[in-house]
């Protein structure tokens, strides 16, 4: 039937069971073991997420709680996160660019030197507060690192599994739920919006100032609607398919100890860092 | 026995505004029937009643042996599977697999079995290599074949399919009209798509303002051009279709 349906290979993606596949099968039957690190970055892939998640999440609290006058611990830190985006492979210029979605944040610190309270710091021309320093300080690193962290947990990690992870760390099932249509239905909702634009474009809208906009608010209501309307009758279908307000959950996929230990080497780093750090103080 | 029994219908809305009035049908077991109708006469109200999801004003739906009211809603909703007429409606799940996986799940099917049931399901409509995408990244006519494997999941005895050759190329059209072949289930055709309705059922029942007004081959009822204007049904231009037209 269908022959002329485009066969592809079977998506890598979401599957916790193929670190295997990736070694070459020679003809003999014996398998070449690919080269250290990339074999460790298969193997952190092929981690279940909750172990990523409470690894990402512990280190990141090791960062938070580690001093902020110990610059030389910050510096251990960005060193050990870097190692760990070479072992599991990420490009660290895509580290970089991951790490734009901090930039709100940045200026907010930006501000804290000038608007701080005394004693009061004279670099050049500019006086600073030192208190808004250290805040600044604090929370450009700890943020920059955090930020860094959790990249590494997405660049390793499909969205669907995360939310899998979630649910297996017993996150309420009717929230997990909710993620997960942001991530189904964020996508048809951009088309519509898209879709939206173009109807107003093509009938000549090319707002130029302010006031011009009520174009777009009234799209947005009527994307709003569209929406809630798209919620109702995706309601109906899961209704039609037995759906009584209980998710049915998935509870397989468990993780190894191995895997636990391999993962929490995360936070043990982290800690034992900030340990060190206030011990020294 | 028959599949489907629908004994005296009626359905009026909150605000008095009748949608269903007095609809009876009955559905032998392997039958393919095609539901046909203007917008606004009642298709959607009546599908919803098929697996109770709507509940009958007054008279009675029968599925198989089992009659539509609330202690049986699970086993109605397994045995009727309905597939909405927009997949990205149906497909809620972030990947083929979750998707497929909510019905059976809902009924209790869990681990290895649950696999399979997904399995069997993705491979009767041909769709297994997308186990593992998105929905959203999906061709209209892949995400169609999957709308109908997330209720094949369940293993349904009737089949109900709203508006299905909406939005599909003429090519998926035809590859979804010989799945549906295929897949030989006792099915209810919901459309105003009449060549669809002719080249899939062999009967069609019409449905205008909440009534049958019409029950019988379809052949014959597309060829009584009376009969299809009055109920705002007309063959697309280019088509006809006479008393000794061929039919599957």
């Amino acid at each position: 039937m269908s022959g002329s349906h485009g066969r592809t290979a079977p998506h890598p993606h979401g599957h916790h069971h193929h670190v295997g596949d990736h070694h070459h099968e020679h003809r003999d039957g014996t398998r070449a073991v690919d080269d250290g690190p990339m074999q460790l970055g298969q193997a952190v892939r092929a981690m279940p997420a909750q172990v990523k998640l409470v690894a990402a999440l512990g280190y990141v609290l090791t960062i938070v709680a580690t001093p902020r006058e110990a610059f030389w611990a910050f510096a251990l830190h960005a060193a050990f996160v870097i190692v760990v985006a070479i072992v599991v492979g990420m490009p660290l210029a895509t580290l970089r660019r991951r790490l734009v979605v901090e930039v709100p944040f940045v200026a907010f610190a930006v501000l804290l030197p000038i608007v701080g309270r005394a004693p009061r710091l004279d670099v050049g021309f500019v006086s600073l507060s030192q208190p808004g320093l250290w805040a600044a300080w604090n929370i450009l690193a700890k943020g920059t690192l955090g930020v860094a962290v959790s990249a590494l947990l997405t660049h390793t990690t499909s969205v669907v599994d995360l939310l899998a992870g979630l649910e297996r760390l017993r996150m309420p099932a009717s929230l997990v739920m909710i993620a997960s249509f942001m991530v189904r239905y964020g996508e048809v909702l951009r088309e519509e919006s898209e879709r939206m634009r173009v109807a107003r474009l093509a009938r000549g809208y090319d707002p130029r100032w302010f006031w011009q906009a009520r174009a777009v608010a009234t799209s947005a209501g009527s994307l709003f609607v569209r929406a809630y309307e798209r919620g109702e009758r995706v309601h109906l279908a899961m209704q039609s398919r037995g759906f009584t307000g209980r998710f049915p959950t998935s509870s397989r996929s468990d993780a190894t100890t191995s895997q636990w230990l391999g993962a929490l080497l995360l936070p043990i780093v982290g800690v034992t860092i900030a340990a060190v750090a206030w011990s020294v103080r | 026995m028959n599949a489907l029994t629908i004994t005296d219908l009626s359905y009026a809305y909150p605000d008095g505004h009748r949608a269903l009035s007095g609809v009876s049908l009955t559905v032998e077991r392997g039958e393919r029937v095609a539901i046909l109708g203007p917008n606004g006469a009642g298709k959607t109200t009546l599908v919803l009643h098929l697996n109770g999801i709507m509940t009958a004003t007054s008279g009675a739906v029968t599925v198989g042996d089992l009659p539509v009211v609330k202690a049986n809603l699970t086993e109605i909703r397994r045995r009727v599977g309905l597939v909405f007429q927009d997949p990205d409606d149906q497909l809620f799940m972030p990947t083929v697999r979750q998707d497929v996986a909510f019905g059976p799940a809902n009924l209790g099917v869990r681990d290895a079995e649950l696999d399979e049931r997904v399995n069997e399901a993705l491979s009767a409509v041909d769709m297994l290599d997308v186990i593992d995408r998105a929905p959203h990244h999906l061709s209209g006519g892949q995400r169609r074949r999957v709308a109908v494997a997330t209720v094949l999941a369940m293993r349904p005895d009737v089949l109900v399919l709203d508006e299905p050759s909406s939005n599909l190329d003429p090519q998926a059209r035809r590859e979804f009209a010989q799945l549906v072949l295929e897949l030989g289930l006792t099915t209810l055709l919901v459309t105003h798509d009449l060549p669809y309705a002719f080249e899939l059922c062999p009967r069609s029942v019409i449905l205008d303002e909440g009534r049958i007004v019409a029950d019988g081959p379809t052949r014959q009822l597309l060829a009584d051009t009376e009969l299809m204007r009055a109920h705002r049904l007309e063959l697309p231009y280019g088509f006809s279709v006479t008393a000794d037209s061929p039919t599957r």
